[in-house]
């Protein structure tokens, strides 16, 4: 017995360890429901993780836009139109007013992390009998790069943009037979013709964008599209990616342009995450209670087992107090060790799981992510579980009347 | 005069109180307990002699009457300063011993005194040891409860009883499981126990050879004391 170990723990534990099966399956229990959550929340921790990052190295957290082109009717006087149906004109390839301006005025957000003027537009990418409609987005790699980060995903080749160079999609140089080091010719709408020489191939995941993207240096795009020192859109990264929309909307308050964040153009990937999170956060109460049930369960059956010594505890002088934290300790050391055991399960099967589940490719399916903060809060809430499910036990066996427990 | 240990006056005890089922187990017990004395309870089953041990214990509350230890009135006294009266004023000897399996024999008599102190320290280890060494088991004291014979675990209950210095103890058939040479052995142990630390000692037994050996003997008949 140790000396410096209150009454109340030694004969909590000793209870736990006379019941030695009763404790080993219910631990068993809490650890299987807390290996469920732990693998859940870090593999979902991971997933989104990984997600976010495929989403905000292929765009921008931020574009500026030039301002939507509507039609103002002309008023005749005060209140009254020279004619009421307005038709919305057609969008055409305009520049960001004061590009420069703006630019430099990004730069002095400290929020904002890079900043990459881009000029985009359609074309004719021709190899031979062979053409397809791509979209090109004309870009200072130096910055561009630190935003889209286009020589991640070279596959083939170098991220290298001079005014010669292309990078295209692995979809598209397959469509048109092409290579690196390929020629292609790239028509403008306008008829204007560049020929560029393939850099680098880029397999962003996605069908749709390795089959219609291109890039180009800024120059060379402006030439294409006959727009000269314009640009069609300012892209920016933001420190905190979760505030991109607030800052959005403050971009779009003082300037004259349109923001959109990529919260905004992802809005149905957080539709997704909220319901995972709001299924994940469902099934940890599920699991949650069921674990309080199971402990309180065996601690009334331990209560009902135990009667007799309560009995005799309450006689030798024992107060009810005692007898209450006697239990409350016994979940709460449930709780707490069916924790610690359902942490390590959880984290081993996510291991296991890890290295076992991999992509078409080889490379990981979603990035291995085990905070320890996941762990703290676990056994905390585990913990505080086991105290909460005690509770009733612990009260009734607080209540009983030492002469009807003594008898049993 | 000198007050006695224990003094019950015009005790009464009914269960299920203004019910068709109300039930009168004791009816005016008056009784005394001094200090030093052996004293039998004797009486049929169902005579309440049970019920006055509970009451005496301060495990029960009477319906009416007043209960004195050491001159002191118990009847307006709250849970937590009874539990305290009876951890320091009481011993318990059960006729099934009651030993806390999940102890060791040496464990159950430190028991007390550990529930009072809140942990355990060397001097009531000491203590412990040397009220096994005194029932003669001393080698068997850091076996578990459970693996002790019945002889062996009701003495361990005697010295569990006797762990806070009480000033009475309460036995309640300390022999009713016993063959007649323990019971004997344990009779015997309580009675030397009496005389070594003056405790008192009240017991509730059928054994009338036993009671005999009492310093006197009280009959509960129908819940009276009987003439």
């Amino acid at each position: 017995m140790n000396r410096w170990m209150p009454f109340e723990w030694t004969a909590a534990l000793r209870f736990l360890r006379e019941g030695r099966m009763q404790t080993i399956f219910i631990i068993v229990g809490i650890a299987i429901g807390v290996g469920v959550i732990v693998f859940m929340s870090a593999l979902l921790t991971g997933l989104q993780a990984n997600f976010i990052k495929r989403v905000l190295t292929s765009q921008a957290q931020i574009q500026l836009l030039p301002p939507d082109q509507i039609a103002r009717p002309l008023r005749l006087e005060p209140g009254i139109f020279e004619n009421a149906t307005i038709q919305r004109p057609g969008q055409r390839v305009i520049s960001i007013d004061q590009w420069p301006k703006i630019r430099d005025r990004m730069l002095a957000i400290p929020e904002i992390t890079a900043v990459s003027p881009t000029m985009s537009g359609a074309v004719l990418a021709i190899r031979g009998d062979a053409s397809r409609a791509i979209s090109i987005s004309g870009v200072e790699p130096g910055s561009y790069f630190r935003i889209v980060r286009v020589p991640d995903y070279i596959v083939s080749g170098e991220a290298r943009l001079t005014s010669e160079d292309i990078i295209v999609g692995i979809e598209l140089a397959k469509d048109l037979g092409a290579v690196v080091g390929d020629k292609l010719n790239v028509q403008a709408a306008s008829g204007t013709t560049r020929v560029l020489k393939i850099s680098g191939l880029v397999d962003f995941g996605n069908k749709g964008a390795n089959t219609r993207n291109g890039y180009v240096a800024l120059r060379t795009a402006q030439s294409l599209l006959s727009s000269i020192g314009s640009v069609t859109t300012i892209e920016l990264t933001v420190r905190d990616i979760y505030a991109a929309e607030t800052m959005a909307r403050h971009i779009q308050a003082s300037n004259p342009v349109q923001a959109d964040s990529w919260i905004k153009t992802n809005a149905q990937f957080f539709t997704a995450v909220q319901a995972q999170q709001t299924s994940n956060t469902l099934i940890r109460v599920f699991v949650a209670l069921s674990v309080a049930f199971g402990i309180a369960a065996v601690l009334i059956v331990s209560v009902i087992q135990r009667s007799r010594d309560i009995g005799i505890l309450r006689a030798m002088g024992t107060s009810r107090a005692q007898v209450l934290r006697i239990f409350l300790i016994q979940g709460g050391l449930l709780g707490l060790v069916g924790s610690l055991v359902g942490s390590a399960l959880g984290a081993g099967t996510l291991l296991y799981w890890h290295s076992v589940v991999r992509q078409a490719d080889g490379s990981e399916l979603f990035p291995l992510i085990l905070e320890q903060s996941l762990f703290i809060a676990t056994a905390v809430l585990a913990t505080l579980t086991g105290l909460l499910a005690a509770t009733a036990p612990a009260i009734r066996a607080a209540r009983l009347d030492p002469v009807a427990a003594i008898r049993g | 005069m000198v007050e006695p240990l224990l003094r019950l006056e015009k005790v009464c005890k009914a269960y299920n109180v203004g019910l068709p089922s109300e039930t009168q187990v004791l009816r005016d017990i008056d009784m005394e307990l001094h200090k030093g004395e052996f004293l039998a309870i004797m009486g049929p089953s169902g005579s309440g002699k049970s019920t006055l041990l509970n009451i005496v214990g301060l495990l029960d509350r009477p319906t009416s009457g007043r209960l004195f230890i050491n001159g002191r009135e118990t009847g307006n006294l709250g849970d937590t300063a009874l539990t305290r009266l009876r951890g320091h004023t009481i011993g318990f000897i059960f006729q099934d011993h009651h030993l806390i399996s999940a102890f060791t024999a040496l464990e159950n008599v430190m028991m007390p005194m550990i529930v009072d102190r809140g942990h355990p320290t060397a001097d009531i280890e000491a203590r412990a040891l040397d009220l096994m060494s005194r029932i003669g088991l001393e080698k068997v004291a850091r076996n578990m409860a459970p693996n002790m014979s019945g002889g062996q675990q009701q003495r361990v209950a005697i010295a569990r009883a006797l762990a806070m210095n009480p000033d009475f103890v309460l036995a309640d058939e300390p022999t009713g499981n016993l063959d007649s040479a323990t019971s004997d052995n344990v009779f015997a142990l309580m009675r030397k126990e009496n005389r070594d630390s003056g405790a008192s000692f009240l017991i509730v037994t059928h054994n009338l050879e036993l009671a005999k050996r009492c310093d006197r003997i009280i009959d509960v008949v129908d819940g009276r004391i009987a003439a």
